[in-house]
């Protein structure tokens, strides 16, 4: 029997009749066609799937879309307040060279959301940690480490601008 | 990697649940996190005809301290709520040290502790640290409450004495007295994410400078986390000096009863034992001694 479920995801309001068995990974990439959300292993090891469920990281691959009836998500779709610019932690990805063949990025960029909303100046011991839940195939994780950093600085910048004004 | 077909309910109640659990019978299972039982369904290893969320009870997602009665850890509470819960990081590091080093941010924002015990691994890393401090767990059913000993309650890999119509609600930790220390220590090939290849949990009680009592349990070396007894008995009554150690964990050792696997031998995995459990005691001395009132 398929339950209904009323979740939001990046701002935007779904209401939508699911089978108790679809993970919420198979209902974001195949109901919703947001596809910037990745299924690597499927077993909560490798980090691509994360997604934002009100505000903790959580392994899509994992959770049960029944699961989060009520709930409010966010996915890397969902990051950059437009559909047009990017995000800091999205542009700091791009300048460092953070991106090789691209499948672990949303999973990244995701726990790198995370991280510095609940730590908004990381070291670099502490990103290395944040992001210890995430694989990268092409192991270019020193990028990604440094991309992370970059976005620290530039979003603090804008904090600072907007408290000056 | 689909999962098999299943009903699903979400209880609002504890009476509920185990209302549902009754009716359902065999084929239905509870679930808090859920990161191991998604696994197993999606490699085919368990097909529920019934899941029961237990994650919309407000009733078992606390965690409660206070210094007369200790801890008390509902069954839903997150393991990210247990490694940021302040009293926790003060009066319990060794409970800490396991969390930590389990699976990773994203697992931590979903799994549970007792959702750990209840899966029973012999290298759930939460155990032997709840073990040596003398942790119980509550098993309720629609008939009966009753109160286990965590030393008590695994029988085997995935096997533990809790009833198919019981759920977990809470875990408890007596209130830290003084003078005692506990650690648990694990190693394994990566930092964080893999399962331990081997981890030693040691709690003490010192009277003035003497050992008064020890526990020291195994993870990862046997089909149920292991009570060191030997290991336990060469400390007791001696004061803390390197050879009472080195004799100790060597008692460890030779207890541990370990498998080969991917992830290690059965030698690596006892000389490793020895190694953290010299490791652990010492910590857990350190502590003992830092923790006087």
């Amino acid at each position: 029997m398929k339950h209904n479920i009323r979740i939001v995801v990046n701002g935007d309001e779904y209401c939508l009749a699911v089978d108790p068995w679809k993970t919420l990974n198979e209902v974001i990439r195949e109901d919703l066609n947001l596809t910037g959300t990745k299924l690597g292993c499927g077993t909560g090891d490798c980090g691509a799937c994360a997604v934002i469920v009100d505000g903790k990281a959580v392994s899509s691959c994992l959770t049960l879309a029944v699961s989060v009836d009520g709930k409010s998500i966010k996915t890397v779709e969902g990051l950059a307040p437009s559909g047009e610019e990017l995000h800091p932690i999205q542009e700091s990805f791009v300048e460092t060279g953070a991106i090789q063949c691209g499948f672990c990025t949303s999973g990244m960029e995701m726990a790198a959301f995370h991280l510095l909303s609940n730590n908004p100046s990381p070291t670099d011991l502490e990103i290395r940690k944040g992001l210890s839940g995430h694989l990268c195939r092409c192991t270019g994780y020193n990028q990604i480490v440094e991309a992370i950093s970059l976005a620290a600085n530039k979003m603090q910048g804008c904090h600072c601008k907007k408290e000056e004004s | 990697m689909r999962l098999p077909r299943f009903e699903y309910f979400a209880p609002k109640t504890l009476e509920a649940s185990l209302e549902l659990l009754g009716q359902k019978g065999d084929g239905a299972f509870v679930m808090a996190g859920g990161t191991d039982m998604m696994v197993k369904m999606s490699h085919g290893r368990l097909k529920p005809r019934t899941i029961i969320n237990l994650k919309e009870i407000p009733e078992l997602h606390y965690i409660k301290f206070n210094p007369q009665n200790g801890l008390e850890i509902g069954s839903t509470a997150l393991l990210s709520e247990v490694l940021n819960h302040a009293d926790i990081i003060e009066h319990y590091p060794a409970l800490i040290q396991a969390v930590q080093t389990m699976a990773n941010i994203e697992v931590r924002n979903m799994a549970t502790l007792a959702g750990n015990l209840c899966n029973a691994a012999p290298s759930a890393d939460s155990a032997p640290p709840l073990m040596v401090m003398d942790a119980e767990v509550s098993l309720v059913s629609s008939r009966a409450k009753r109160k286990v000993k965590l030393m008590d309650f695994f029988l085997g890999p995935g096997a533990t004495v809790k009833n198919v119509d019981e759920i977990m609600t809470a875990i408890t930790l007596p209130a830290p007295r003084p003078q005692t220390g506990a650690s648990y220590m694990r190693i394994s090939a990566r930092c964080g994410v893999d399962i331990a290849a081997a981890g030693v949990g040691v709690a003490i009680r010192l009277e003035s400078e003497v050992l008064a009592e020890a526990r020291i349990v195994l993870g990862a070396v046997a089909p149920v986390p292991l009570r060191a007894v030997k290991a336990e008995a060469a400390l007791v009554g001696r004061q803390f000096d390197p050879e009472t150690v080195q004799y100790a964990a060597q008692m460890a050792s030779e207890e541990a009863s370990p498998i080969s696997d991917v992830r290690a031998t059965r030698d690596y995995r006892k000389s490793m034992v020895a190694v953290l459990a010299k490791r652990a005691i010492s910590e857990a001395y350190e502590r003992s001694h830092a923790r006087h009132s």
